[in-house]
C-alpha cells in the first residue's frame, strides 16, 4: 500500500492510501473523536462528532479517505465547540441517566462529554417517551440511551442477517431488532453486543456492575489517551 | 379566636415537610401534625427498570445513607437470584457488605451526634443559634469537632473501599459483592496513622458516649423528661437475639416489654405489617396488624433497637449496654433523648464491628457472588441509621421490576414523630402568646431525636429553613416569622 502524506493540525502525518482521516490520524497519535465508528465496521458518518475540516469543508473523517497533501484541521476552539454541541444534543435527545447507568465509566458518550468539558448542555432537554424492550432473553434494550449510532445494527449478524435494524425515520428513528434472529443470540454474542454499544443502550442480563468502580476503561484516563499515549 | 401555627418546611428524608400546631381560643394546643408535603416516586419509576439496577437506583433516595437503600435492594436481590435470605452468600460477599454497613453506620451516627446534636448540647436549646451551631462547636470545642469530622471521614473511606465511592457506589451486585478488600486497604484501616484507625476510632466513639453520659449525669431532668411517651419498638434482631443491623429476624416488643412479634421470617413482613394512608401526609403510617392501626404503631431507630435486642456482640458496647438497660431496670426505654445515648453505643459497637471485620481473612478472598435458582419475589431488610428499612421487590420473567414497596425508617417513626412534636408542643406553646424562637428549636429537637435526614444539612450551620405563620382561625395570617 503506498504512503501519502498528509497535514493534521500543522503536523505532518504519513498515511496509507484507502485508510481514512481517523484511521490515519489514530496511526499518527491524534485522536478525533468518535461514536458511530468501530474498528472492523463499514464507516457510517452517523453521529459527525469525528467531523474535521479540509479545504474549508466540513468533512466526516470516519468516511472520508485520505488523498496525498491533504489538510486537516481537527483540535481547533470551533470544532471542538461543534463536537460539544454535538454531544449535548445527544444528551437532550434522549434520557442519560449517568448516575444509576450501568455503563457508566465505560461510556464512549459520557466519556466524550467530560473530555468537551460539557457542564449544561446548551439546548433545552426533550424528555422524550422512549420505551426498554426486555424481551430480548440475553440483552436489555433502553431506547432512552440510545443514540442511534447503527453500530448493532451493523455488527450483530446471524448466518449473514442483521439482527437489528432501523424503523421509522427522521427524529423518531428507532432501533429495533428481529424477535427471532435476537432470541437466539448466545452468551458470548450478547457480550459483543454490549461491548459494540458506546452508551448503555444494549446491557447484557443479570451480569450489571460486575467491574467495581475504579476498574471500568474512563475511570482512570480520559477517552483519546489511548490514542495519544498521555 | 383559635390560631394554627405552620412550622414550613421542617426537613425530613431530603424533603420538606411541615408542622402545623392548632390553638384555641385560650392558646391551648388541640392538635398537631408533622405533615410530609414531598412525593418522591421511586416506587413507581424503578418500574420497568432491570433487577440488578435497583441497588444502584434505589440508593439514589438518598445522599447521607444510600449504603442502607443500596444493600437492602441488593438483599432483596439476592433472593430474585436465589441466592437465599441473607446467609446463602459467600463469606466474603456478606463480611463486605457488612464492613460497608458498619462504616456507614458509624459515619452517619458521628454525624448526627458531633454536627446536629452537640450544639443542643453544648449551649442549650434555647442558645443563640448564632453559636448554636457546629461552627460554634468549632470554635468553643474544638477538638470534639475535629473528632466529629475525622469519625464521619473513617466511616467514608470504609464506604469507599467496600462499595468503589463514598456516596452511591455499586458494591453490592445481586448474589454478592464487585470487590474484595486489598491487604493495603485493609491495614490502613488497621494501622493508619492517628486518627484514621479502627483504634482511635474505638477510643473516639467512647469519649462521645463518655460525654454524653456526663451530660446526662448533670441534665437528668431534661433528658430523662423531654418527649416521654409509651410507645411499641421493632427492629431486625439476630437469629440469637443479638444487635444486628444487617440481618435476621423481626421482633417487637411492647412499651412493658412484651414480646408482640417473635422473631418473624422478614420475607413475610406484609403478614405482620401494614401501611396506613392519612389524607394530610405523603408519609404512610405502618403498624403492626396484630395490634391494629390505632395502637400498632412503632419505634424504630436505635431506641427501638436496644429495646428488642438481648445482648451487643462487640465488649465495649456490650458493657454499654448493660448501664444503658440497667438505667430503666431491664424494661423498654421511652425517653426520647435517650435514643442519642442508644444511638452512641451503636456508634461504639460498629467501631468494634469494623475492627473485628478488618481482622478477619476472608474480606481479602475473591469468591464474590453466587447464584442459585432464578425467583420472582424478595425482600430485603435491614437496620439502617434511622431505623428498619424495608425493600420489596416483584421481577418478571422478563428481569423487569414490575413492583417495588420501600418503608423507609423515617416512615416507621412517623406516629411517634408526630407523638414527639404533640407532646413539646403542649410542654412549651399551651398558653403561649409570643412564640420564640427556642419554642420552635425544642420542636425540632423533638424531631432531632429520630434523626430524620434532611434536617441534617441545613441545621449543620443553624439555619432549618424554618418558616412559622401565625393563622388564625378563620385563617388569615397574623404573623410570620422565620429563623
Amino acid at each position: 500500500m503506498s504512503e501519502i502524506k498528509i497535514t493534521i493540525d500543522g503536523k505532518e502525518c504519513t498515511a496509507k492510501a484507502g485508510q481514512t482521516i481517523v484511521e490515519a490520524a489514530r496511526a499518527n497519535g491524534i485522536f478525533i473523536p468518535t461514536l458511530c465508528h468501530f474498528d472492523g465496521l463499514k464507516p457510517a458518518g452517523a453521529c459527525r462528532i469525528c467531523t474535521v475540516r479540509v479545504g474549508g469543508r466540513n468533512m466526516a473523517a470516519c468516511t472520508t479517505p485520505v488523498a496525498g497533501g491533504m489538510i486537516v484541521e481537527n483540535d481547533t476552539p470551533e470544532i471542538n465547540d461543534m463536537r460539544k454541541s454535538i454531544i449535548e444534543m445527544l444528551f437532550v435527545e434522549g434520557n442519560h441517566m449517568c448516575p444509576v447507568c450501568e455503563k457508566s465509566g465505560n461510556c464512549e458518550l459520557q466519556a466524550l462529554a467530560y473530555r468537551y468539558l460539557m457542564l449544561a448542555p446548551r439546548f433545552p432537554y426533550l424528555w422524550p417517551r422512549r420505551g426498554v424492550d426486555a424481551s430480548i432473553p440475553k440483552l436489555y434494550k433502553d431506547g432512552n440511551r440510545c443514540i442511534q449510532c447503527l453500530r448493532c445494527v451493523r455488527g450483530i449478524t446471524i448466518d449473514g442477517k442483521k439482527v437489528f435494524g432501523l424503523i421509522n425515520r427522521g427524529g423518531k428513528v428507532r432501533i429495533s431488532h428481529d424477535p427471532k434472529l435476537s432470541a437466539s443470540l448466545d452468551d458470548e454474542q450478547a457480550q459483543r453486543a454490549m461491548d459494540l454499544c458506546p452508551v448503555g443502550a444494549l446491557i447484557r442480563k443479570e451480569v450489571g456492575y460486575a467491574v467495581p468502580i475504579g476498574k471500568r476503561k474512563y475511570d482512570d484516563r480520559p477517552i483519546g489517551s489511548e490514542v495519544e499515549g498521555a | 379566636m383559635g390560631r394554627k401555627i405552620t412550622i414550613e418546611p421542617v426537613t425530613r428524608v431530603e424533603g420538606h415537610g411541615k408542622v402545623t400546631i392548632q390553638l384555641d381560643s385560650q392558646g391551648q394546643v388541640t392538635d398537631t401534625r408533622l405533615h410530609i408535603v414531598e412525593f418522591r416516586g421511586f416506587e413507581r419509576f424503578v418500574q420497568g427498570r432491570p433487577y440488578w439496577e435497583a441497588p444502584v437506583l434505589v440508593q439514589r433516595l438518598c445522599g447521607i445513607c444510600p449504603v442502607s437503600h443500596h444493600l437492602a435492594a441488593a438483599k432483596a436481590m439476592d433472593v430474585i437470584v436465589g441466592a437465599g435470605t441473607g446467609d446463602g452468600l459467600t463469606p466474603t460477599a456478606e463480611k463486605m457488605r457488612r464492613l460497608m454497613h458498619y462504616g456507614q453506620i458509624f459515619q452517619s451516627h458521628a454525624l448526627h451526634f458531633f454536627h446536629l446534636v452537640s450544639p443542643d448540647l453544648l449551649f442549650g436549646i434555647d442558645a443563640d443559634p448564632a453559636i448554636r451551631n457546629i461552627i460554634g462547636v468549632a470554635i468553643h470545642h474544638k477538638d470534639l469537632a475535629v473528632q466529629g469530622v475525622m469519625m464521619r471521614k473513617f466511616g467514608q473511606e470504609i464506604i469507599r473501599a467496600t462499595a468503589g465511592k463514598k456516596i452511591h457506589g455499586t458494591g453490592a451486585i445481586p448474589g454478592g459483592i464487585n470487590k474484595c478488600l486489598s491487604t493495603e486497604e485493609r491495614d490502613e484501616f488497621l494501622k493508619g496513622s492517628d486518627p484514621l484507625n479502627t483504634k482511635k476510632m474505638i477510643e473516639w466513639a467512647q469519649g462521645a458516649l463518655d460525654f454524653f453520659k456526663g451530660y446526662h449525669k448533670k441534665n437528668a431532668a431534661f433528658i430523662d423528661n423531654f418527649a416521654v411517651f409509651p410507645s411499641s419498638h421493632l427492629s431486625l434482631v439476630g437469629k440469637d437475639g443479638a444487635l444486628d443491623l444487617y440481618h435476621g429476624v423481626l421482633r417487637a416488643v411492647d412499651s412493658e416489654g412484651k414480646k408482640i412479634l417473635n422473631d418473624v421470617d422478614y420475607q413475610d413482613y406484609l403478614k405482620y405489617i401494614g401501611e396506613e394512608v392519612r389524607s394530610w401526609s405523603y408519609m404512610k403510617f405502618p403498624y403492626l396488624k396484630s395490634v391494629g392501626k390505632s395502637d400498632g404503631w412503632y419505634t424504630v431507630g436505635p431506641l427501638g433497637r436496644l429495646n428488642t435486642c438481648d445482648f451487643i456482640p462487640s465488649p465495649l458496647a456490650q458493657k454499654e449496654f448493660e448501664e444503658y438497660k440497667a438505667y430503666t431496670k431491664g424494661k423498654p426505654n421511652n425517653m426520647s433523648m435517650h435514643m442519642h445515648w442508644a444511638r452512641l453505643i451503636e456508634l461504639l459497637h460498629s467501631a468494634e464491628a469494623m475492627q473485628k471485620l478488618l481482622n478477619d481473612k476472608d474480606l481479602l478472598k475473591n469468591d464474590l457472588v453466587v447464584k442459585g435458582k432464578r425467583q420472582s419475589e424478595g425482600v430485603g431488610l435491614l437496620e439502617a441509621p434511622r431505623g428498619t428499612l424495608f425493600h420489596h421487590y416483584r421481577v418478571n420473567e422478563q428481569d423487569q421490576i414490575v413492583m417495588a414497596n420501600l418503608i423507609v425508617s423515617t416512615t416507621n417513626n412517623n406516629e411517634p414523630m408526630n407523638r414527639a412534636v404533640n407532646y413539646v408542643a403542649k410542654e412549651k406553646l399551651n398558653g403561649q402568646k409570643q412564640i420564640s424562637e427556642g419554642m420552635l428549636n425544642a420542636v425540632e429537637v423533638a424531631i432531632r431525636c429520630y434523626d430524620p435526614c434532611l434536617s441534617c444539612a441545613t441545621h449543620a450551620l443553624g439555619r432549618m429553613p424554618l418558616e412559622v405563620k401565625l393563622i388564625d382561625a378563620e385563617g388569615g395570617t397574623v404573623d410570620v416569622g422565620s429563623k
